[in-house]
């Protein structure tokens, strides 16, 4: 019997077509678009203005902030313009526009294949060199990662957990990271257990990646105190708590983090770009996304830079299906729609699905029968239906009883529904709410 | 025989007993109510509306029996005839208010702002306007879900299924303000209904910049400060490239109406123009605008709106 999370979870078609598809590398586009909020905190500020000139690695806008991020230049060439322009998120946001010419990196990043395995840093130069490579968690949620690396006062990390789950169907990009950069991540991991001052790792990996689980075993065997965690395929396993509870069966209090029962959780792209930054000295400009859907030509997985246009990877990967009804930045669950095929790739951009119309069709919205499928789907035990009608009938004080905060937004619920209501979004607007309310107070 | 006599008698006492208790503890316990919070509330349309700012009519009684100046009050329903009424019963002057009404300040009708994508969520204008920027270009108009509509008590508005745009039924509304406060992007406003209910707005809120918010919607306020330079009455102010319109400076002249190129600025229920009928130019102006901004719109997103008319 594998381990999994202890409530809830659904099991989705994984369709998971580009698995067998190896990583390849996005040509460079022609005018990158760079916003400088790719992350959860404060956008970070912009430190060039127009007609500058911009090499690949350097610093464009710096973190303003603890919780916030440095973004860098994932281009060479010259500053066009800093306006706002339409992003993933569906607003205009500020961004770095630069036009490219040729692809000059900066000379202190080794861009050698060579594994370095040694660590020279110590604890302290480590969190700062990841917090100066602007990393950020690069499961879907973009937290900084030197803020989780950054245990406060009075607390211990016991244990780092390496989020190798990649629960959402159709994404493969972190199951071809650990195919073809298992070494890599491993001094990754190593460098987060240095930083982290922890003895133990456990990676988890979902059983539906057997060449992923069998390959990582093998290679975690040179290093010390990592091990392999195989687990059974259930969403929304790559949640933070979902995880902790399945890999070292804790549970994290209800408003509390994961550093308040000892676990730190990372993610395994994560892992790779943290051994980018330290041994490589390469901030993070450029990651891994798979680009997929059931009509499309080529299903695959491409390494790009940060502001690449989304149109640039599915002209990629075959170009756009004439069925084509919607554009998910994202996976299938929790990913979000996007409003153009101009929009700029980021750091968090973890795939590109493309659906058909009867694929996305929403139905219409019926009664709810009280079946109670939504609460025994729900991972954080939470009661979906009851949160939305209050949500709709705006008793805030009475959502936050309900521990709405408490909600992952993972879209189990809403996607168990028979009666097809649209929980999510309306759990998502009162938890907004109430998040403003408990802010004011403060 | 016996125990019936003695039970009717036991029970007679005790409830002599009880009545005696309950007429002290009543005395005891008595709790002074104004009588005239029952004659105001008589008074008031008992739409229990909320407009007024309190809980209901009785909260609105309560706070004007309490008040000693009552001349910051106004039920919006009952308007000034129900003040009136109300400031004779409790003894107080009122001037008769201004009434308001609502306005929508958004013309981007499916002509002159088009369509960039289709919204797939729930029927909703909270949940989209925190989802994305909207279904056009326009990151700041109406949303033409509906929210407002549903918001209203009074049957004063519906969806007008051509332009997608809301409709307030000047007849209807009482000007409770329950769709300016549904709106999520603040798009309503109560205004002064203005003598024969004649008005002069600015039917935008777009604070883009004047190219940005015109490739968007061909009557959108671009920002150019016209009005505000032709307003003999200092009535217009320009912030974040938009006009507004101070309904207390307003005169009525309209001269700001003629100057603004883009049509944004509206006049309600004045009788035609002698030199240019009022309608005409806006209606034979807004088409041919319209048309190049589609064309452009469609080429940047023809993959997405292609696939999803058919919605």
């Amino acid at each position: 019997m594998l381990k999994t999370f202890s409530i809830g979870g659904i099991h989705p078609q994984e369709n998971k077509l580009s698995a067998n598809s190896a990583i390849q590398e996005l040509p460079i586009p022609q005018i990158a678009t760079i916003p400088i909020a790719q992350h959860i905190g404060a956008p970070a500020k912009v430190i060039v203005k127009k007609g500058d000139e911009v090499k690949v690695g350097q610093v464009i806008a710096q973190a303003s902030g603890f919780v916030s991020a440095n973004i860098h230049s994932s281009v060479s060439g010259t500053v066009l313009k800093v306006d706002d322009v339409m992003d993933a998120t569906g607003f205009r946001r500020t961004s770095v526009v630069i036009k490219v010419e040729g692809d000059e990196w900066l000379e202190h990043i080794d861009r050698s294949e060579e594994l370095v395995t040694e660590i020279t840093l110590t604890k302290e130069e480590i969190i700062k060199r990841v917090g100066d490579a602007g990393i950020v968690g690069l499961g879907g949620a973009t937290f900084p990662a030197h803020v989780k690396l950054s245990v406060p006062p009075g607390k211990t990390a016991e244990v780092l957990i390496i989020n190798a789950v990649e629960c959402e169907p159709y994404l493969t990009s972190d199951h071809r990271v650990m195919l073809e950069k298992a070494d890599e991540i491993m001094v990754g991991v190593e460098i987060l257990m240095k930083a982290l001052d922890v003895k133990r790792a456990i990676i988890g990996i979902e059983n539906n990646k057997p060449d992923a689980i069998a390959h990582m075993t093998q290679i975690a065997t040179k290093y010390s105190g990592i091990e392999v965690c195989p687990l059974k395929t259930q969403y929304p396993q790559g949640g933070e708590k979902q995880l902790i509870s399945a890999t070292i069966n804790r549970e994290v209090p209800s408003g509390a983090l994961p550093i308040e029962v000892g676990a730190v959780v990372q993610n395994v792209g994560t892992a790779f770009a943290v051994y980018e930054a330290v041994q490589k000295n390469k901030p993070l400009f450029e990651r891994v996304a798979t680009v997929t859907g059931k009509s499309l030509k080529n299903p695959s997985n491409w390494k790009f830079r940060v502001g690449t246009p989304v149109s640039d990877i599915i002209e990629a990967a075959g170009g756009l299906p004439e069925d084509t009804a919607k554009i998910v930045g994202g996976g299938p669950m929790m990913g979000k729609a996007l409003v153009s095929v101009d929009v700029p790739l980021t750091k968090g951009s973890s795939g590109l699905l493309l659906l058909a119309q009867e694929e996305t069709a929403r139905k219409a919205t019926k009664a709810c029968i009280r079946c109670g499928k939504c609460v025994s789907v729900c991972p954080m035990g939470l009661e979906p239906y009851l949160l939305m009608v209050l949500a709709d009938k705006k008793e805030y004080e009475r959502l936050e009883k309900d521990a709405v905060m408490d909600c992952i937004e993972c879209g189990s619920c809403s996607f168990t529904c028979p009666a097809t209501r649209p929980l999510l979004d309306y759990i998502r607007l009162g938890k907004g709410k109430v998040g403003q309310i408990m802010r004011s107070r403060k | 025989m016996n125990i019936i006599v003695i039970t009717i008698i036991a029970l007679c006492a005790i409830g002599i007993a009880a009545a005696i208790i309950l007429y002290f503890v009543a005395q005891k316990f008595k709790v002074y109510e104004d009588p005239r919070i029952d004659e105001v509330e008589e008074a008031l349309p008992a739409a229990n509306c909320g407009g007024c700012g309190y809980p209901g009519c009785r909260g609105f009684a309560e706070a004007l029996v309490k008040a000693d100046d009552i001349s910051n009050f106004y039920c919006p329903v009952g308007g000034a005839p129900v003040m009136s009424h109300v400031g004779a019963l409790l003894g107080h002057e009122v001037k008769a208010a201004d009434p308001t009404v609502a306005v929508v300040r958004c013309n981007g009708t499916c002509d002159n702002r088009p369509k960039t994508n289709v919204y797939d969520g729930a029927t909703s204008c909270t949940i989209a306007a925190s989802l994305y920027s909207g279904d056009t270009g326009c990151q700041y108009g109406c949303l033409g879900l509906g929210e407002c509509v549903d918001a209203c008590n009074f049957d004063a508005m519906y969806m007008d299924e051509k332009t997608g745009l809301p409709v307030i039924i000047e007849d209807k509304c009482v000007s409770c303000g329950a769709c300016v406060k549904a709106c999520p992007n603040s798009i309503i406003e109560l205004r002064k209904k203005g003598p024969k209910s004649r008005r002069v707005f600015v039917s935008c809120v777009n604070k883009d910049k004047g190219g940005i918010a015109k490739k968007a919607c061909a009557v959108a306020c671009i920002g150019c400060g016209k009005c505000v330079k032709e307003c003999p009455f200092d009535a217009i102010t320009l912030e974040n490239n938009l006009a507004y319109i101070d309904y207390n400076k307003c005169k009525l002249c309209r001269k700001c109406v003629v100057v603004c190129p883009t049509q944004a600025i509206h006049e309600l229920n004045f009788p035609p123009r002698k030199e240019k009928p009022a309608d005409k130019p806006t209606a034979e102006t807004v088409k041919p605008m319209a048309k190049p901004t589609a064309e452009k719109a469609e080429k940047s997103e023809e993959t997405k709106n292609e696939t999803s008319d058919n919605k």
